[in-house]
């Protein structure tokens, strides 16, 4: 057996970040990563937007084989961790090797939330791997039929990928409007408005009351007696963070594997970071929070790995979100829902932002929408002010003369 | 030798800021330093070709507004992940109120 080292299980955006960051922290000993996909780390954040261009879509892996290899990174892929044994310190795979460990960081993701409804049809699919993006993209020839279940970001962002590829797309939602958890109703109009005029049928308020395949295609019964049939039924309604492997290790889970603020788990040995685990948020005052992010992911996975090697820093990092939609760009820095007043600022060509503050005027998110990168600049400047616990005046958050670098200087 | 091409007038950018400046099919950043030296890099970020000029400046970084990015655009250095690509630069010179990069 090897001598114990640092230790990955999840080999996606989180992992990979970790693996690096040990070594940019110094780190001299075994590094091993462990994923279940066969592929080398890849970015899945295009999977629902430009990887749906094409039949055939491509793959960004964060780094190739030999940068893995440069940095002494042992990649173990397409091999499934399948126990952690906390006594003897190993973590047992799935083909029978035991990986011992020093230090253990559970990036092990999320998984899609599944449907019981669609559980029996051949056509329906989730959207988490490059092969199911694969799946899916193979579908969208031109005028073919595709129902999407779920309003959230990954079902819209495909909405947008299946119309530009001239698709006939309908989103069944079972929330009264688009996007009810994730972003303010202001925002989430201008979006359903922007598929409904790109040709998305977008029923909200809708139960379903069946699902069956009917000859090559799969049809769904709302609960008012309507139909909807088409080739492909994606199911975009969440993920649940992928915890067996700690649950059964018996450590806390809590919407996830509960970490500290230095994402140690309930056993110091073993640390969690990404959409895995829930994590206090010393923003807002220690909130649990639990974020299925793509910068989150990256910002634990190095944190994580300096918390590895004894750092002991705490997380202070603000959420940060984005989602691309045809031309439009969402960006948002904070938690919406923490705000108890909205200030809006208009910027040129449309687009606008919103600035969520609490009660005491502490500015405590930022959402903002835009063409192309219109909103990012101020949304990056409401981060920095939202880290600052800064209560910027409204009157001045509303103006777009009003530099917003000018009232972080304040 | 350089051909000196003409990209904009110095009031044009805002100290500490950036602007985008396309020419021949390329597209460029031109960044004013918060001393107010001109400095230019090219225009699209090497992690997944967003325009930089829509992206931070703070001190001699740009961030890309993306995916957060950055380099410092006096010397194109990529300053960490996701950016593990340098930025091309180019040299600027100033002559009556318009500012020219130097492209091969």
């Amino acid at each position: 057996m090897t001598e114990p080292g640092m230790v990955i299980v999840g080999a996606g955006e989180c992992g990979a970040r970790a693996a690096f960051a040990l070594r940019e922290e110094g780190f001299a000993g075994p590094v091993t990563l462990i994923g279940a996909e066969p592929h080398l780390p890849y970015e899945r954040p295009p999977l629902s937007k430009q990887g749906m261009a094409a039949d055939r879509p491509g793959m960004t892996p964060i780094a190739g084989h030999d940068r893995f290899a440069q940095q002494g990174i042992r990649l173990v892929l397409g091999n499934q961790a399948r126990a952690i044994d906390r006594a003897a310190r190993t973590v047992e795979l799935a083909e029978g090797e035991r990986v011992p460990y020093h230090r253990l960081l559970l990036a092990t993701g999320a998984v899609p939330r599944r449907l019981p409804a669609a559980a029996a049809s051949r056509h329906a699919v989730t959207l988490r791997t490059h092969e199911d993006a694969e799946r899916i993209a193979g579908h969208l020839s031109a005028r073919a039929r595709i129902t999407i279940v779920g309003g959230g970001f990954i079902g819209l962002e495909l909405a947008a990928a299946a119309i530009g590829r001239d698709c006939r797309v309908t989103v069944i939602e079972a929330l009264p409007r688009l996007l009810a958890r994730a972003v303010p109703a202001e925002i989430a109009e201008r979006i359903a408005d922007t598929h409904r005029a790109r040709g998305v049928e977008i029923l909200t308020a809708a139960s379903i009351e069946a699902i069956r395949d009917v000859g090559e295609g799969v049809q769904v019964t709302l609960a008012d007696g309507r139909a909807i049939a088409a080739e492909l039924l994606v199911v975009g309604i969440g993920a649940l963070p992928a915890t067996d492997i700690a649950a059964e290790a018996g450590l806390v889970v809590d919407n996830g594997i509960r970490v500290d603020a230095t994402l140690a788990s309930s056993d110091p040995d073993i640390f969690a970071a990404g959409d895995c685990c829930s994590f206090p948020l010393a923003l807002y005052g220690g909130r649990r929070v639990r974020l299925e992010a793509w910068r989150n992911a990256q910002e634990q996975g190095a944190l994580a790995a300096r918390n590895m090697l004894g750092a002991r820093e705490a997380h202070s990092a603000v959420p940060w979100f984005w989602s691309d939609q045809y031309d439009l760009t969402l960006q948002i820095a904070g938690l919406c829902d923490e705000g108890a007043t909205t200030v809006r600022r208009d910027l040129g060509g449309d687009a606008f932002i919103l600035f969520h503050l609490a009660a005491d005027g502490r500015l405590v998110a930022a959402s903002g929408l835009g063409h192309g990168n219109a909103v990012a600049r101020d949304i990056r400047l409401a981060e920095m002010l939202i880290a600052r616990r800064a209560a910027p005046d409204p009157r001045k958050l509303a103006i777009p003369d009003v530099k917003l670098k000018s009232l972080l200087a304040a | 030798m350089a051909d000196w091409i003409e990209a904009c007038l110095v009031d044009d950018v805002d100290e500490e800021d950036v602007i985008r400046f396309d020419h021949e099919g390329r597209t460029f950043a031109i960044y004013r330093s918060p001393d107010g030296q001109f400095f230019a890099t090219d225009g699209l970020c090497t992690h997944e070709k967003v325009h930089l000029a829509d992206g931070l400046v703070m001190d001699d970084i740009i961030e890309c507004p993306k995916h957060n990015g950055r380099f410092n655009y006096k010397t194109g250095a990529a300053k960490g992940a996701p950016v593990c690509v340098n930025l091309a630069t180019y040299p600027v010179k100033v002559e009556a109120g318009t500012v020219f990069i130097g492209l091969d």
